[in-house]
């Protein structure tokens, strides 16, 4: 596929000392942890954006923060670019290496710490998977609310990068919203912690800007999150509607009534026989959006949310109403939607666009992004969480063919400068990465960005940390 | 103070602060002035106040996000989401009874201050609830940061930064913030008679259960008269509430009291009352009481806060009250702040902040007011706000001392 994006030119004296940086390293970590043979880089040179790959000069696993820190303070010294990654599956390109840059991979360091049940905090090591605090805490009560649909792969500190959300940050938030403190090293190799168990930070809220930071203000080697009482139980209803202006209405209607599900997934009618075809999870074929809203509480509870939302639902001409009985229906209404991005890719390469919209914007955005594509000669599928305005249109396209791919890109690029037209944003949840980067100034006026920049260069004055991300190539700071 | 300026517009407040970055006159910046009394002395001849800058711009309940101008009063944003049966999730404090302020409170105000009532414990902070903000920076350019929707990483999020800065990184102009829907039904569960160690194991026993507690408080027995004109039954008060729709509410009502029969008498407080008494949390009432006496607000561990307490106890006269499960402690002092004992005791139960939140004129100029940083972390401190505010015009040394000064 012929790229679009394009990188940093490598530093050339970085280049040609590749021997050198590399013997050097292997004082910093263990022989086995560094990893430089050409075909062992292979897996390094994409994440989860795969148009994209670059090999990097090599890769460090570090164990502990102090080989982190000595990594850092190394590069630091000879103006070395570092690359962060955790698990590799940015859907932004946010872990893509570059040439010239020693990749700093958190995964071995992969322990929970502690889990202090009395406060309710976990404290892991950056490499420990999201889905791993809440399978530890589980058997206390517990859980860790933020879940990445990735979160049986990705990492919380690609989590605390990309600032993740998840189905269910609608009623517990995102990544911010749940981390309390960091232990990280900033550029140069100084370790710094910032906040703790304590419900807010003292001085500027700087672990506010680490987070959804992208790995450009240092790299986070641990964190002490929220974990919060597990609910007693949760249920999803699946409802049918006729028109996906119905279905946005009942969502804002909901709302607007005073419940805040823990869930409303969206899906359309393209997403509905995907899905269906792949899952058979009972889906009507018959209507032109689902939506599955979830609520969580005692059986009383539930019982007494989910009659007033499908009270709600009727008065906006739902055709399907389906309420689960029993675990293995609610398992069925989820299977459909939780394989949602697997089916699609059954059928055809996509591109997943993230960006969120102001809730009243939601049937307009929909019906524009399918002017759009097929505008492009491609087919989308939209797949989203209906609650936070954040869509998630899949565009199909194949990609070994070049022509496709590239309207795929305009699409895509067209889908979100609509986003930000109708008041939203770019990315809700998969950061700007190389993906998004070149579209910040739809977005921000030059002013904003480049405030955004001279805060980042407080951090990192020389831009070594993941350097060809987020910010346009053009304007930066010199 | 020489002169006030209150500016009508984003560009107005752009001259002014361009005009004084030239005359090197730095500006104190402040909203309603209610909290202005937080943080060091400030030596700025000059004010710049946002309360012409008032004025709700944009609110969609069904969109469950509102814009308003910086000014505007806190009132007034309340009195127009009751209206629409929405709230302020994070119950934002109102300074003026502990530190004897008068005016309105501003929404930009209270923002610049994070501040955050009980439900601060399960609903997040004020930072947690502003989506977007226009700010003057330090150059005197008004800048964009964040947005109106509820998801969104696109670039730094110079959002959380500005929250809670004290007006020391720009002047903010205009906010954009989440509201939630207005809780049906409210209902408090006491326990009378708790010691403050037990009060901490009762309130983790309850935060611990399925049952959405929404705030947790612990009121010992030298201030429960002061809340619900004494009504509260005899003894120290651990307060739980429960918040939502009435058949959540009664569900989760008798989990709560069975889990929490075992640590002493329990009664209920319907609704009304209900309401006062966590307003009367949120507003500090216990302290509340007309003097100037060194108040320090602690943010810790939840577990830690009443340790920390009871071993300054032994060294020095304090009266303390809890919120946020005892995370939160309100802490008077009889005589001395004692800020360097109290800062070695926080970090021996493993770290935490403290801000001295009230204390005269002469205290708040020798003491520091907030909790003094390791030093690579006051130096990152230093260049963000040489980031926004390259010459040091916005309300220099509130919060830290900065180069060259005093």
């Amino acid at each position: 596929m012929g790229e679009t994006i394009r990188f940093l030119t490598p530093k050339a004296p970085v280049l040609s000392r590749r021997d050198v940086i590399i013997a050097d390293l292997r004082e910093l970590v263990p022989a086995e942890c560094l990893v430089h043979d050409e075909r062992a880089l292979v897996p390094f040179e994409t994440d989860g954006f795969i148009a994209y790959r670059r090999r990097p000069l090599c890769v460090a696993l570090p164990g502990t923060t102090a080989e982190v820190a000595a990594l850092l303070k190394y590069c630091h010294r000879y103006q070395i670019p570092v690359v962060p990654r955790g698990a590799g599956t940015s859907l932004s390109g946010g872990a893509i290496p570059e040439e010239d840059a020693v990749v700093i991979c958190l995964s071995r360091m992969n322990r929970i710490l502690e889990v202090d049940a009395a406060n309710r905090t976990a404290t892991v090591q950056a490499g420990v998977t999201n889905l791993s605090i809440s399978d530890r805490v589980g058997p206390e009560g517990f859980f860790y609310a933020p879940d990445p649909s990735s979160q049986l792969a990705c990492t919380i500190g690609g989590n605390i990068g990309m600032n993740s959300g998840g189905a269910h940050c609608l009623k517990y938030g995102v990544t911010t919203n749940n981390l309390l403190g960091v232990k990280m090293v900033l550029a140069d190799g100084e370790v710094i912690e910032l906040g703790g168990k304590a419900l807010d930070s003292g001085g500027y809220d700087l672990l506010g800007l680490v987070c959804g930071s992208e790995g450009q203000l240092g790299i986070v080697t641990e964190a002490t999150v929220r974990i919060l009482a597990r609910p007693e139980g949760a249920r999803p209803v699946l409802f049918g509607f006729e028109t996906p202006e119905d279905a946005g209405a009942c969502v804002s209607a909901i709302i607007a009534s005073g419940i805040i599900p823990v869930a409303i997934e969206f899906m359309d009618r393209e997403a509905i026989a995907i899905c269906e075809a792949f899952a058979h999870a009972g889906y009507p074929l018959d209507v032109g959006a689902l939506l599955i809203v979830e609520v969580e509480g005692s059986e009383a509870e539930m019982e007494a949310m989910l009659q007033s939302i499908i009270a709600i639902a009727r008065g906006f001409g739902v055709k399907t109403v389906k309420e689960s009985q029993s675990a293995m229906e609610a398992a069925a209404i989820w299977k459909g939607r939780k394989s949602a991005f697997g089916a699609t890719g059954r059928i055809a390469d996509y591109i997943c666009m993230d960006g969120t919209v102001p809730l009243g914007q939601l049937s307009h955005v929909l019906k524009r992004t399918g002017e759009i594509v097929s505008g492009h000669g491609l087919r989308v599928a939209n797949v989203f969480h209906a609650g936070d305005g954040n869509m998630h249109p899949l565009i199909l396209y194949d990609i070994n063919d070049p022509e496709e791919a590239k309207k795929a890109e305009a699409a895509g690029n067209d889908i979100l400068k609509l986003c930000v037209e109708a008041g939203g944003c770019l990315t809700g949840e998969h950061g700007v990465g190389i993906e998004k980067r070149d579209l910040m100034r739809f977005q921000f006026a030059e002013a904003d960005l480049q405030q955004q920049m001279a805060v980042r260069a407080a951090f990192d004055p020389g831009w070594l940390l993941n350097r060809s991300k987020v910010f346009p190539l053009e304007g930066r700071p010199e | 103070m020489r002169q006030f300026y209150y500016p009508r517009t984003e560009a107005e407040a752009a001259d002014i602060v361009r005009s004084h970055i030239a005359s090197k006159m730095p500006l104190r910046i402040a909203g309603g002035n209610t909290r202005a009394l937080i943080g060091h002395p400030v030596a700025a001849e000059y004010g710049l106040r946002s309360t012409s800058l008032s004025g709700i711009l944009a609110y969609n309940p069904a969109e469950m996000v509102m814009t308003a101008r910086a000014g505007t009063p806190v009132r007034e944003i309340e009195a127009a989401l009751a209206e629409r049966n929405q709230m302020l999730a994070f119950e934002p404090m109102d300074h003026r009874g502990v530190l004897g302020t008068s005016g309105e409170p501003t929404i930009g105000g209270l923002f610049a201050v994070n501040s955050s009532g009980p439900r601060r414990l399960t609903a997040g902070a004020a930072r947690d609830h502003l989506l977007g903000i226009r700010f003057v920076n330090g150059r005197g350019e008004a800048i964009k940061a964040g947005g109106r929707v509820m998801k969104n990483v696109t670039g730094l999020d110079l959002v959380k930064l500005l929250a809670g800065s004290h007006g020391t990184l720009g002047f903010l102009t205009e906010v954009t913030f989440k509201v939630l829907p207005a809780q049906a039904e409210t209902e408090t569960v006491l326990v009378s008679g708790l010691g403050e160690a037990e009060a901490a194991i009762a309130m983790a026993t309850a935060m611990a259960l399925p049952v959405e507690v929404s705030a947790a408080a612990h009121l010992p027995f030298t201030v429960r008269h002061r809340f619900l004109g004494n009504r509260l039954p005899d003894g120290a008060a651990t307060i739980f509430r429960l918040e939502g729709l009435k058949a959540s509410v009664k569900a989760r009502l008798q989990t709560l009291v069975s889990a929490l029969a075992g640590f002493g008498p329990v009664s209920r407080i319907a609704a009304p009352e209900s309401r006062m008494l966590w307003q009367e949390v949120r507003d500090c009432r216990a302290y509340a009481d007309g003097t100037s006496r060194a108040l320090w607000r602690i943010s810790v561990a939840p577990s830690a806060g009443h340790r920390i307490v009871a071993a300054l106890r032994l060294e020095a006269g304090v009266d303390a009250c809890y919120d946020w499960q005892g995370g939160l402690v309100w802490m008077r002092m009889e005589a001395d702040p004692e800020a360097d004992m109290l800062r070695r005791l926080i970090k021996a139960a493993g770290g935490g902040h403290a801000t001295l939140i009230r204390a005269s004129e002469a205290v708040r100029a020798s003491v520091p007011v907030f909790e003094p940083q390791a030093p690579a972390v006051a130096a990152l401190s230093a260049r963000v706000k040489a980031a926004l505010d390259p010459d040091g015009i916005f309300n220099p040394g509130l919060m830290y001392q900065e180069k060259g000064e005093r």
